[in-house]
Formats: C-alpha cells, structure tokens, sequence
C-alpha cells in the first residue's frame, strides 16, 4: 500500500515537470531558452515518472521477474538521465555554429 | 585487467536484458561478450586501470545525489521562470573559464552545468573556455563562484586542487 | 489503478500534441527537432504505462529502450548534420564562411 502512494505521488510529480516543460517550450521567445525548460525539464520528468513505475511493478511482491524488470526500467531512466543533456548540448552547440542568433536581455528590454 | 572488467561489465548487462538464466542463453552471452570484448577493449578504458579508478567511481557515486538535489532545485527554478505571468528571464552567454585537464572530468563538468538551475553549456573552446547560456542574472552568478568545478575537480584528483 | 495509469497515459498524449504546436510552426529547423525529441521522451514514459494496462510490462520494457536510444541518435545526427551544414535557413549553405570573405 505505502509503495503504491510512493509510486502515484513519483508519477504525478513526474507530469507535472513534464507539463512545465512543455510550457516552456511553448512560451519562450527563442530556441536557447526553449533548450533551458526542455533539456531539464524533460530528465526529471522521465526520471520521476519511470522510478514510480519502478516502484509501482514492485508492489506485487519481490519476485525475481519483477525485480528484474525494475531494474530494466530504471536502467533506461539512467540511459535518459546520461542521454538527454548530451542531446541538448548538441543541438545547442548546433544551433550556435549554425549561426542563430541568441536573444539577449537587452533585446527583451525594448 | 582491461578485459575483464570490460568483460564483466557487458557480461551483467546480458544476464539484466535478456533475463534467461539457462545453460543456453547463458553460454550465448558469453561467446557474443568476449567477442566485443575482444574487437573493442580499449574503448571503455584507454589507460591502464589502477586503484585510482576505483576511487574515482566511488567518489563519483557519492556526487550523485548532490547533483539530483541540484537538479530537482534547477527545475523548481525553470517552473518558476515558466508560470510567471510576466516570465521574468534575462537571457546572457557567459565565459567561463576552467582549469580541468582531463576529458572525463571535462565532460562531466559540462553535463553537470547543463542539468544544474538554468544554464547550459553551447561549445568548448581549445579545453579552456566553456560557452554558457545563463537564463537569469542569479544562476550566472552562482556558476561563476565556482563550487562545482571545486567538487569535480575534487572527484577526479586534478592537478592544483587541494583535497578537503 | 488501471484508470489512474489510463488517465497519466491521456495527459501525456495532451502534452504530445502541445509539444507538437511547436514542431509545426517553430520558426527554424532546430525547434522542430527539439520539439521531436521532446515528444521522443514522452513515448518512452508512454510506452511503459501502456505496458502496465496490457500487463505485460516484461515484454514493453525491451521496446521502450529500443525506442530511447533510437531517439537520443536521431537528435544527435540531426545536430551534427546542421553543425557541419553552419545555416539552418533551407537553400543557404554555409551561410558564415561565405559571410567571412
């Protein structure tokens, strides 16, 4: 009982960083701040979310299978946690070389 | 002693994924690993290990949480920033001067910029300068006192650091 | 619990097609890209959830990886691609060294 309450309070705080990032993503006026909310936003989300799962897909009982496929899962949240800021600075890196322009604050400004 | 633990390393991934503990899918993993053991020994590790790579892995371990307090701090931050009605940003790229040496170190460090509050890291210029976008005033501040780079430099023993 | 992981299942479908808004009007290439990643991420998380209502998570689990590594190298040869191309603007190649002389 108490792991399902972990694993629902884990996921909901999961969608709602994952709901933010996409707000972000929405509302930010130019391609360096959209990676800011979606490169951070996004890895909390799916580590969050997947860790519930984790703990959710345990609360059947500690069986062999079960355990094996939390650990599978929480493997790919650490695939994601090593994945995504790589990703992000990538495209950013990208976007620099590629010659888009950053907005600065003095541009907001006016 | 590189191919064994590159071996050992692989050999526990198979028996995770494929979740067959029979003499079988057993004997399977073992020929595939070693064959990827054999063609590609010197990619995981390119120097000699010695007891100073467990050190590092053990340090490491220990900076992990640090790092998702940070993060679960970093996102509180961007949510802020988002559901503000009037988004109060003050986007800016900074230079940031480093002295890590090493490429792992090098590379964690800009991982670790990029997953902390509102700043990422957009290019590496010839090992010294780091490129980074800061969303608002404060966070480029925090970032230029330099309290991480002390911590990675402390986890992977560079040059001109002292230890705590 | 079924209908609370059908619920957390639907919300990630909404925020799919928020996050798709900006792949269709993003003002350069690159937001699209992001905004393909961002939507790669959300159907990993779906594609467990989905796992769980069919009950067989064992087998989903191996689809979802396969789906997060599939994702994290198309968004790195889609930036490396545009960081060698030095322009995001379509037609216009190597927009800066033309600009230099």
């Amino acid at each position: 009982m108490i792991l399902t309450i972990l694993s629902v309070l884990l996921i909901i705080s999961g969608i709602f960083f994952f709901f933010t990032a996409t707000v972000g993503l929405l509302r930010f006026p130019d391609f360096y701040c959209r990676m800011q909310a979606t490169g951070k936003g996004d890895t909390l989300g799916a580590l969050l979310c997947l860790s519930g799962i984790a703990v959710y897909n345990l609360s059947d009982g500690f069986t062999l299978s079960s355990v094996l496929v939390s650990i599978k899962i929480m493997l790919i949240a650490f695939f994601i946690f090593i994945a995504n800021p790589t990703a992000t600075h990538a495209i950013t890196r990208a976007g620099l070389n590629a010659g888009v322009k950053p907005l600065m604050k003095e541009d907001l400004q006016k | 002693m590189r191919y064994i633990t590159t071996f050992l390393i692989l050999f526990l991934n198979w028996l995770i994924w494929s979740g067959m503990f029979d003499a079988f899918h057993i004997s399977l993993g073992v020929i595939s690993c070693a064959l990827v053991t054999f063609l590609s020994h010197d990619l995981f590790f390119k120097e000699k290990l010695s007891y100073r790579n467990i050190v590092e892995t053990v340090r490491f371990i220990k900076y992990i949480p640090w790092l998702l307090y940070q993060i679960v701090l970093s996102n509180i931050h961007v949510a802020y920033l988002v559901l503000h009605p009037k988004m109060p940003i003050e986007p800016s790229m900074v230079r940031l001067e480093t002295e890590l040496k090493k490429d792992l170190s090098l590379v964690a460090y800009a991982n670790s910029i990029t997953l902390t509050p509102g700043t990422i890291t957009a290019d590496i210029v010839d090992r010294k300068h780091y490129i980074v976008h800061c969303i608002s005033k404060k966070v480029a501040d925090d970032l230029l006192a330099g309290d991480m780079e002390k911590r990675i430099a402390h986890i992977f023993e560079e040059a001109g650091y002292k230890e705590d | 619990m079924e209908n609370f992981f059908l619920t957390i299942s639907l919300a990630l479908g909404f925020l799919v097609l928020l996050s798709l808004y900006r792949g269709v009007v993003g003002p350069t290439v690159l937001d699209r890209i992001v905004s393909v990643g961002v939507i790669g991420t959300k159907t990993t998380v779906m594609l467990i959830l989905m796992g769980l209502i069919y009950k067989r998570v064992d087998m989903f689990v191996d689809i979802s990886i396969a789906y997060a590594m599939l994702n994290f190298i198309a968004t790195l040869a889609a930036a490396k691609f545009f960081h060698v191309r030095k322009s995001v603007i379509p037609g216009v190649r190597f927009y800066k060294e033309r600009e230099v002389k």
